[in-house]
């Protein structure tokens, strides 16, 4: 329990009072200020986006996963856990050498929001995959049987029978994929260039901060950004509750 | 000596499992706690093994008082529903783990060990882990470990549960003849009454935490002591107000005094008994269980007027014919 | 059928312009000036150094986060305190936080100016910027996950093993040390392995509280970047490919442990 203090509990109080530090007015006045705005607008939107597109793709890949079969599909479904076993600084450089300036592919998402949005949704890809994969794993065929024999086509089968059992872990998936998304820092900061209005995510802003002496500042922007994140989270758990609870 | 429970009470939160419950085990007994779920018989013997601690009242093993003592100090071997063989561990290590625990030497361990294997019939399994047995199997397995120091008690709660009829007949009898055996004072939980009086000498009949009634399987059954016991063990039917087992009504073409007449709705032959609903004079219903060679005689067939008489009664004007036998004395 | 052949496509697609072609041309980028090349790229003394670094934090990170797991594990499932479920939600917090806002966490504590700041200058110890601080940032960021993979394992096998072992004479500790352990030990390599992937990897956190000294305050992941930054691309490939090789590493490790572990994980295949 003590380890668990000293570790954790104590350096989040500490970064709950420094941004206290200035009073209520230096916080205001440093999360208000025209790039912080910008950034954290930037940030939240595009975790946002790719929070959306995970909710898409994770499910498409977590489907074939389950219910496809073809040569080599362990190996691939082994591979979804790559994101979280490579380093983030590892996985901006890797994006970066495919499509940056030195492409072969004559692709260069360097210094832009799509090379921020890939390198999001790059870390972010086992998230809904792995959210859904055990769900769609335990679903039993005969609901969609039952359906198909009453004459319904594959997709309605899959919109009005499947979906409404995986949308809580898709929801799940993708929250976690947004919260992780908004704090990513290690596979953006290469990447992306980090042009205050532009390019800068919030993260980097903070690393900015911290590198410009601002304490304060950086530990008001940190506080909106974990608050932004609790939200959000608290909003799809809620929700979630509900459609499990209309469903009911 | 063998087990002796003195007004022992134990509530979980608001819920009182057991109520002031008293027994007495004599020693080298083999009893069963019967009762339907929630009844407390489960709770009652883990307080026993000290897996439980009971809030009020007293557990005496063997004339010591154990009420305090931890599970490991109570010398009681215990055997779980759903075996809790150590999975990672084979037969071997499984069954030698309680001598292992007290630093036996190696020597005499493997001699218990093996001792233990023949008499459960698993001695080619020594090298397997449990997951490659049966059900039957592990469960035999989980008896030699528990058997293995030498406990003064025996505690199995619900042992057979999770196996199959056939596995569990087999087991019942081989339960009985291990007993025979050795003589351990053995005490098992079992929900399911034909396993009770099968194997038991002595049952305790348990209903929302209190005891019903003690006695031998014929007790119980020919001689109720409650309303709960007489439903619980045994079918009954109703003749007029009197309660009666089926199989105690006598049933002639032609009337005799004290029968009733009544006339056979259906007639379900099953096997061997051949069971005759009918419904009497005053439209009530009650059935009654025959012989196949009882049936022919009569003749049995539907829309048939016959008479009924019971030959022994349970009870009669809604209370029991024996109330009061067999419950435990003041210990 | 088509139907699936086109799904499948899409899924495999996907992944490769994600996933896989990025990964393979970076090895393909390391070596693409010959082994001996990239080789001498990773033997340089700061990538040494920065290697060894990497591997001291590692080693003393993860046996302590190991035991932290497992016993905190055993106090929330076979516990009886409240607040169990806070505590629990602490134990996540590392998950749901930036590395950048972690680091700037721990600069506000343990740093010169921090909460504690004034005692470690006075007894001339120094947190952030130095050895320590990247500890206390390794161990922060690999926290959760032994705990997270041994409390299901743990829910799992119930408490029936244990009392067993009571009633047959175990003492507390033997029953721990026999009976529990070995029946988790496979989630608690998973939650290793997971840690020890995280704690190799980790880039925002000790960036915060790194000096960014090459040959002294790097780790490996820092190291690549202050390649990058310093134009000498062939040795930031070259690190990235050995850590994206270690990566390859844990993947195996996962996947196999994986199926030893029953799939009662949070993340099953």
């Amino acid at each position: 329990m003590g380890y668990l203090s000293v570790i954790v509990l104590l350096p989040l109080a500490a970064v709950a009072a420094r941004s206290m530090d200035g009073g209520l007015d230096a916080f205001w006045r440093a999360v208000s200020g025209a790039e912080a705005v910008a950034a954290l607008k930037l940030t939240v939107i595009v975790s946002l986006i790719v929070a959306a597109l995970n909710a898409v793709t994770g499910t498409l890949i977590a489907w074939v996963l389950v219910r496809d079969d073809f040569r080599g599909k362990r190996q691939i479904s082994a591979l979804i856990d790559l994101p979280f076993a490579l380093p983030t600084i590892v996985a901006g450089l890797t994006l970066l050498a495919l499509y940056g300036p030195r492409s072969p592919l004559h692709v260069d998402v360097s210094f832009t929001r799509v090379g921020i949005a890939m390198a999001l949704l790059f870390v972010t890809l086992p998230f809904v995959v792995r959210s859904v994969q055990p769900v769609l794993l335990t679903l039993e065929p005969e609901a969609e049987e039952a359906a198909a024999s009453l004459g319904a086509k594959p997709r309605q089968v899959f919109r009005r029978i499947v979906l409404p059992s995986i949308a809580p872990a898709i929801l799940s998936g993708a929250g976690l994929a947004f919260a992780r998304a908004v704090g990513e820092f290690g596979s953006i900061v290469l990447l992306s260039g980090n042009r205050p209005f532009r390019t800068e995510v919030a993260s980097v802003f903070i690393y900015g901060r911290i590198q410009s002496d601002d304490i304060t500042g950086a530990a008001a922007v940190s506080i909106v950004l974990l608050l932004v994140s609790l939200a959000v989270l608290i909003g799809i758990g809620l929700f979630g509750r509900r459609a499990v609870r209309d469903e009911e | 000596m063998g087990i002796l429970v003195k007004d022992v009470t134990k509530r979980y939160g608001d819920f009182v499992a057991l109520h002031e419950v008293s027994l007495e085990v004599p020693s080298g007994a083999l009893t069963a706690l019967l009762g339907p779920s929630g009844s407390g018989k489960s709770t009652l013997l883990r307080t026993i093994a000290g897996l439980e601690h009971a809030d009020l009242g007293r557990v005496l093993i063997d004339g010591d008082d154990r009420t305090d003592a931890p599970a490991r100090e109570r010398g009681v071997g215990f055997v779980f529903q759903h075996y809790a063989a150590f999975r990672h561990m084979t037969v071997r290590d499984n069954v030698a783990f309680g001598l292992s625990v007290r630093k036996t030497p190696k020597e005499v361990v493997r001699e218990r060990v093996d001792e233990l294997l023949e008499l459960v019939h698993l001695e080619g399994f020594a090298g397997r882990l449990p997951a490659q047995l049966s059900g039957g199997q592990r469960q035999r397995m989980s008896l030699a470990r528990a058997l293995a120091v030498r406990p003064s008690v025996l505690l199995l709660d619900e042992p057979f549960g999770a196996l199959d009829a056939t596995v569990r007949k087999e087991l019942r009898a081989w339960l009985r003849r291990l007993h025979n055996e050795m003589h351990v004072t053995t005490l098992f939980v079992t929900h399911d009454q034909e396993e009770a009086m099968e194997v038991a000498e002595q049952i305790v009949v348990m209903n929302e935490g209190r005891i019903e009634q003690i006695g031998t399987p014929r007790e119980i059954y020919e001689s109720p002591a409650s309303d709960f016991v007489m439903r619980f063990i045994g079918p009954v039917t109703h003749l007029h107000d009197a309660v009666v087992r089926p199989h105690d009504l006598e049933v002639t073409v032609d009337p005799v005094p004290g029968s009733v007449q009544a006339m056979v709705e259906r007639v379900i032959h099953l096997g061997f008994e051949v069971r005759v609903e009918l419904t009497s004079g005053d439209g009530a219903d009650l059935w009654a269980q025959l012989t196949r060679a009882e049936a022919e005689q009569l003749e049995v067939v539907e829309g048939q007027i016959l008479h009924v008489r019971p030959v022994r009664e349970l009870a009669k004007n809604g209370s029991a014919a024996h109330p009061g036998i067999g419950l435990a004395s003041e210990a | 059928m088509r139907n699936r052949l086109a799904l499948r496509t899409l899924a495999l697609g996907y992944l490769a312009v994600l996933l896989l072609v990025p990964v393979g041309f970076v090895f393909y980028r390391t070596f693409e000036h010959g082994v001996s090349a990239a080789f001498d790229a990773v033997t340089t003394p700061a990538a040494t150094h920065a290697f060894w670094l990497t591997i001291e934090l590692v080693a003393i990170a993860v046996p302590l986060n190991t035991i932290f797991g497992v016993v905190m594990a055993i106090a929330l499932v076979r516990g009886r305190f409240r607040g169990r479920s806070i505590v629990s939600a602490f134990i996540d917090l590392p998950l749901a936080l930036s590395p950048v806002v972690i680091g700037l966490a721990l600069i506000l504590v343990w740093g010169t100016k921090g909460w504690f700041g004034q005692w470690f200058v006075d007894n001339g110890l120094q947190i952030i910027f130095s050895f320590p601080g990247l500890l206390l940032a390794t161990i922060f960021v690999s926290l959760p996950f032994v705990v997270r993979e041994t409390v299901p394992v743990l829910r799992e096998i119930g408490t029936e093993q244990e009392e067993a072992a009571q009633t047959l004479g175990a003492r507390p500790f033997q029953t721990f040390w026999r009976v529990t352990l070995p029946a988790i030990r496979w989630g608690v390599a998973y939650g290793v392995i997971l840690t020890t992937a995280r704690a190799l990897g980790e880039f925002g956190a000790v960036s915060v509280v790194s000096g960014h000294l090459a040959g002294s305050t790097e780790t490996l992941t820092l190291h690549v970047e202050d390649r990058y930054e310093a134009f000498d691309l062939t040795g930031a490939y070259a690190a990235a490919a050995l850590l994206a090789l270690i990566a390859v590493a844990t993947l195996v490790s996962m996947t196999l442990l994986r199926r030893r572990r029953g799939d009662v994980g949070w993340a099953s295949s």
